[in-house]
């Protein structure tokens, strides 16, 4: 309902401070002479895991401008796209899963602008580009190191929403924990938020009082509740070792600089057209790569998740890509 | 049947009281405002401040208590705000609510994205760690189902008891009371009837602020955007089910805390062929339920969304 309220904070309202949402419209653009102005629309915090990616790959992207708007809701997103597109901005990054119908017609009316959005579907000619967080590679690694860590053979798995870009994920980890152990079972549930970090928890909490061992933390909470109950956690995304030492045992990290760095070099060079971008997550792009903490996981099995990663790289073994919602076993 | 032997585990009762106590402060302090004839929709932005702001306070070093008492003050703020709004100016309730609460989610925010501009997750604090209670902590099934829980866990459940002492067997309960039944009545025995239902409804935002602060420094160690997620909500609805009683209130929360943590346990038995969709939205369709059935006899206060002004009739 009002929950979700859009506060289009950019870091030039922010130096502003009050007067920020005033001088917004009337403050010159900064773009710089030579530099692409990018605009990034995301509908949560920059704190968000998925978004935190883009905007650390937009903030180290180079010969370029760049803008944001956080929290933007769903219902104000295609507004937020207007103002750029009119603004002059030359590339827009952002996520269109909960607003495809309207982010393909504000594309459709702006057909200069490069679009680069986050969607579960296709590419859209001339200039409506698609990508998303295609980690299913990394996270089939640290399904291996999951499935051969636990000892009640039970993994838990929390997850926000049950689409496909995390659907994915899940089915990619339990391949990779099933390869190495025939016996593994899953839990699952989702808590259908992408943000109630408590809720996570108590889901957490659940399957651990269940017998889970290992927690696949798709979610803030999860890890928290795996370092409560002194058990293992394996982190998605971004890295949050650090944050809970001894829990962490691997983490499938997704890298957004070379979907970006690829979609600003196509604009510059005035090559840019519809495509999915998504290839540029897989591992051989460096769009994805698995860390882990080689004090909790054994060497031979580093050893083992290394091979199997060069054998991804060299195109020698596929993970498959399956979009079905994950259920309990 | 594993179905029923949830029931039998002293966690699930552990997770229904830690899921139950941020509804019981903010149903509690919904109670008092509507008790006192102010209707407060305000909660779900009291609860965003008071999650944020006790949070902050915490990690700019106030001390958990300390924190506490920012979020209390803070939420007595947004109270005041609101009872001005709809006391003296005796403007409607539910919009006045409704734009409080997106006031109050917007300044958290905007003082949130201000104290720290860039950061890539948010700092944590050292929150409420569950407490060991000699003797009791210990016992077998009891102690970890009902005495492993946080401080605050057990100042709601406090909060309970004296919100219903003071409701029902102090003067000031009683013109609270009053105020929200009859305010000429109050008016006419010379008290203040807009001092009553303004302090009714900071007192009432200071306790709903707690709510909020649970989800950060007790739940959590952290303050995320939108993590309140409707919860201040489903106060409102626990309010008429609970006909304004502050024990009925706390039965209430307990009995939602235990629909949510059942769901969440029940969702790995049989998710593989019940859409996990169904579990999430149980909580809800019992809680409407309950309050269908609570709320056909439910004894309104009287003068609950009306305004009262000094020498109209």
């Amino acid at each position: 309902m009002v929950k979700n309220l859009s506060m289009n904070i950019t870091r030039r309202t922010l130096l502003a401070g009050a007067a920020g949402t005033a001088a917004m419209s009337v403050l010159p653009t900064w773009a710089v002479a030579g530099d692409l102005s990018v605009a990034a629309i995301y509908t949560l915090p920059v704190e968000q895991q998925w978004i935190g990616r883009i905007h650390k790959a937009l903030n180290a992207a180079t010969g370029i401008s760049y803008e944001y708007s956080e929290n933007v809701s769903n219902t104000d997103y295609e507004r937020v796209m207007r103002e750029y597109a009119e603004k002059g901005v030359k590339l827009i990054v952002g996520e269109a899963f909960s607003v495809e119908t309207g982010a393909r017609k504000v594309a459709a009316d702006y057909p200069d602008v490069a679009m680069l959005l986050g969607s579960s579907f296709g590419p859209e000619a001339p200039n409506f580009s698609v990508f998303d967080n295609f980690i299913h590679e990394p996270s089939y690694l640290t399904g291996m190191i999951a499935g051969a860590e636990t000892k009640s053979n039970l993994i838990g798995m929390v997850g926000g929403f049950a689409i496909p870009e995390v659907n994915r994920l899940m089915h990619a980890f339990m391949a990779g924990a099933l390869s190495v152990n025939a016996d593994v079972k899953f839990l699952v549930t989702f808590i259908n938020s992408w943000y109630d970090p408590p809720k996570a928890k108590e889901s957490a909490f659940a399957m651990i009082d269940k017998g889970a061992d290992v927690m696949y933390a798709e979610r803030f909470g999860v890890s928290d509740a795996a370092q409560e109950r002194g058990i293992k956690a394996i982190g998605n995304v971004i890295d949050t070792a650090s944050d809970y030492p001894g829990t962490i045992l691997a983490s499938a990290i997704w890298h957004m600089e070379p979907t970006v760095n690829a979609a600003i070099a196509a604009v510059k060079g005035g090559t840019f057209t519809a495509e999915d971008y998504g290839i540029y997550s897989y591992m051989q792009h460096g769009g994805g790569s698995v860390i882990f903490d080689e004090t909790l996981v054994p060497a031979e099995m580093v050893a083992q998740v290394t091979a199997k990663e060069a054998a991804i790289k060299d195109g020698s073994f596929v993970v498959e890509i399956d979009n079905e919602e994950p259920v309990s076993s | 049947m594993e179905f029923l032997e949830i029931f039998l585990s002293a966690n699930f009762w552990a997770a229904s009281l830690r899921i139950a106590t941020p509804l019981i402060f903010g149903t509690l302090g919904a109670l008092i405002c509507e008790r006192a004839g102010v209707l407060n929709l305000g909660i779900e932005g009291i609860f965003t401040a008071g999650a944020m702001s006790g949070w902050l306070a915490v990690w700019l070093g106030a001390g958990l208590i300390g924190g506490l008492l920012v979020a209390m003050v803070v939420g007595a703020l947004i109270g005041l705000i609101h009872g001005i709004l709809t006391v003296p100016l005796g403007l409607s309730q539910h919009v006045s609510g409704i734009g409080v609460t997106l006031l109050a989610t917007s300044v958290a925010y905007f003082t949130y994205r201000t104290t720290l501009p860039d950061v890539t997750s948010p700092p944590r604090i050292e929150p409420f760690r569950p407490l060991d209670i000699p003797i009791l902590s210990d016992l077998p099934f009891i102690g970890p189902a009902l005495f492993q829980q946080t401080f605050m866990t057990y100042l709601a459940i406090a909060l309970v008891f004296i919100v219903g002492w003071v409701l029902a067997r102090t003067p000031l309960g009683l013109a609270i009371r009053a105020v929200g039944d009859n305010p000429a009545s109050v008016d006419s025995q010379g008290m203040s009837v807009y001092g009553l239902r303004i302090g009714a409804v900071m007192v009432g935002s200071s306790i709903m602020a707690l709510g909020g602060a649970f989800l950060t420094m007790a739940a959590f160690d952290a303050f995320f955007f939108g993590m309140v997620n409707g919860r201040g909500w489903i106060c409102i609805a626990l309010t008429v089910f609970a006909s304004w009683r502050p024990r009925k209130a706390l039965l209430g929360a307990l009995l939602f805390g235990a629909f949510e943590a059942y769901q969440v346990r029940l969702q790995t038995e049989v998710g593989s062929f019940v859409p996990g969709e169904v579990f999430l939205m149980a909580p809800y369709v019992l809680s409407i339920i309950a309050l269908i059935v609570a709320a056909r006899s439910a004894d309104y206060p009287r003068a609950l969304l009306v305004p009262w002004f000094k020498g109209q009739r």
